[in-house]
């Protein structure tokens, strides 16, 4: 899983929960692939993407030196964060880990980098 | 026993190992699913200006469907009950991510996240209820309600699905409608048993008139079978129904039977002016 993905995910599906995001991620495995630079894709997706998540996501995978913690104005200007934004969303590939529920606690568990968003009979 | 596959198990089981491979192997069934999903990208209309979007593929499976919206520059996120095909996906090294989700228990991403989305041949597993907890409707309506808050206001959503009858195309609709959808079904190739398929064409902005099918006849070819059958009573002798012969020929027998008749005129079956 991507974390351009991490950063979509909720957890509103369980039964009772609010708002269910952003969801806390644990990295056990991870693995690092290059992919080509979408200037323009990063620059659509960045309204859709909420920066306190590409924060702690950031935080998660030590990468808090090269994001801010706050959303600077202007980033489509910034082709130098841009770049960081851009390894950090769609270079870093989670093999294992897991993802909690902020509200509830539920754990969904990421195995080969596959997310288990499923719920049991009584969540829904 | 009924052939379709939603009759014989959920689909967590139907699809294990044995029917993933045929996914990656099979070549007939990946041709089928490569073309539907074209035809699905197709329907979705997505403006041509040759951006990168990002859609969700719903029932991804082993990411063929996934590997049509690659080729077409789109990003994709893609969500499938099915470990064994989410396997074949992951090995498959597919650029998009897969989830491993229910399509019943709603779509677990935040609101306005994709522009468009597809799916191909899993609607009709939603039909079904395959545990004592499931209830068609419901998880339908659930479906479709988080489906639409996910997607963006301009987008669409296409379904390619295999439906059983006419009550679950009534069901499908009616909960998409429900849940705030516009739209419609197309069916391609309507005359045609093998080659008919249904798309299910959902829209978030308002109406719009919907995509033309494929394979159906633009005017209608109606036959004047009308005349053939006049020519047909002729050629055995009887002057058509209504006809001044006709009713000549009536007025005849029954004078011949002693009843009351009108003496035959200039008037007789002679046509009433359009001031009538």
């Amino acid at each position: 899983m991507k974390l351009s993905t991490y950063n979509f995910l909720t957890s509103m599906a369980i039964k009772g929960v609010k708002v269910g995001y952003p969801l806390k991620l644990t990295i056990n495995k991870k693995e690092v692939v290059e992919t080509e630079f979408n200037a323009t894709f990063v620059e659509r997706l960045l309204p859709k993407l909420d920066w306190s998540a590409i924060y702690s996501a950031a935080q998660v995978v030590e990468l808090t030196d090269d994001i801010p913690a706050v959303q600077p104005e202007n980033i489509a200007e910034n082709e130098q964060l841009m770049q960081k934004l851009h390894h950090l969303l769609f270079e870093i590939d989670v093999l294992d880990g897991q993802l909690e529920c902020p509200e509830t606690g539920r754990v969904f568990p990421i195995t080969d980098g596959i997310p288990n968003m499923l719920l049991n009979e009584d969540e829904v | 026993m009924s052939r379709r596959p939603e009759h014989s198990a959920p689909p967590e089981i139907f699809y294990n190992e044995d029917e993933a491979k045929k996914y990656s192997q099979n070549s007939r069934i990946i041709e089928i699913q490569v073309e539907m999903a074209e035809r699905a990208l197709e329907l979705l209309a997505l403006p041509d200006d040759d951006e990168t979007r990002l859609i969700l593929d719903i029932g991804c499976g082993s990411g063929l469907s996934g590997s049509v919206l690659e080729d077409a520059d789109h990003m994709w996120i893609g969500v499938d009950i099915s470990k064994a095909m989410l396997d074949i996906a992951v090995e498959r090294e597919v650029a998009g991510d897969v989830i491993l989700g229910d399509m019943g228990e709603g779509m677990p991403f935040k609101p306005g996240t994709f522009d468009g989305a597809i799916s191909i041949s899993a609607l009709q597993w939603l039909c079904n209820a395959d545990k004592t907890s499931h209830n068609p409707h419901k998880r339908l309506l659930k479906f479709f309600t988080t489906l639409f808050s996910c997607l963006t206001r301009t987008a669409r959503a296409v379904f390619q699905f295999y439906p059983e009858n006419s009550d679950q195309i009534e069901m499908v609709t009616s909960q998409a409608m429900k849940a705030g959808f516009y739209g419609g079904l197309v069916v391609d190739y309507p005359n045609s048993t093998k080659a008919k398929k249904y798309y299910l064409v959902l829209m978030t902005g308002g109406a719009a008139p919907l995509p033309q099918a494929l394979g159906s006849a633009e005017e209608e070819r109606r036959v004047n079978y009308i005349k053939k059958r006049d020519a047909c009573r002729e050629a055995r002798g009887k002057a058509p129904k209504k006809s001044r012969d006709w009713i000549l020929a009536k007025k005849e027998r029954r004078r011949r039977q002693g009843l009351e008749t009108r003496p035959d005129t200039k008037y007789t079956a002679r046509k009433r002016s359009g001031r009538f």
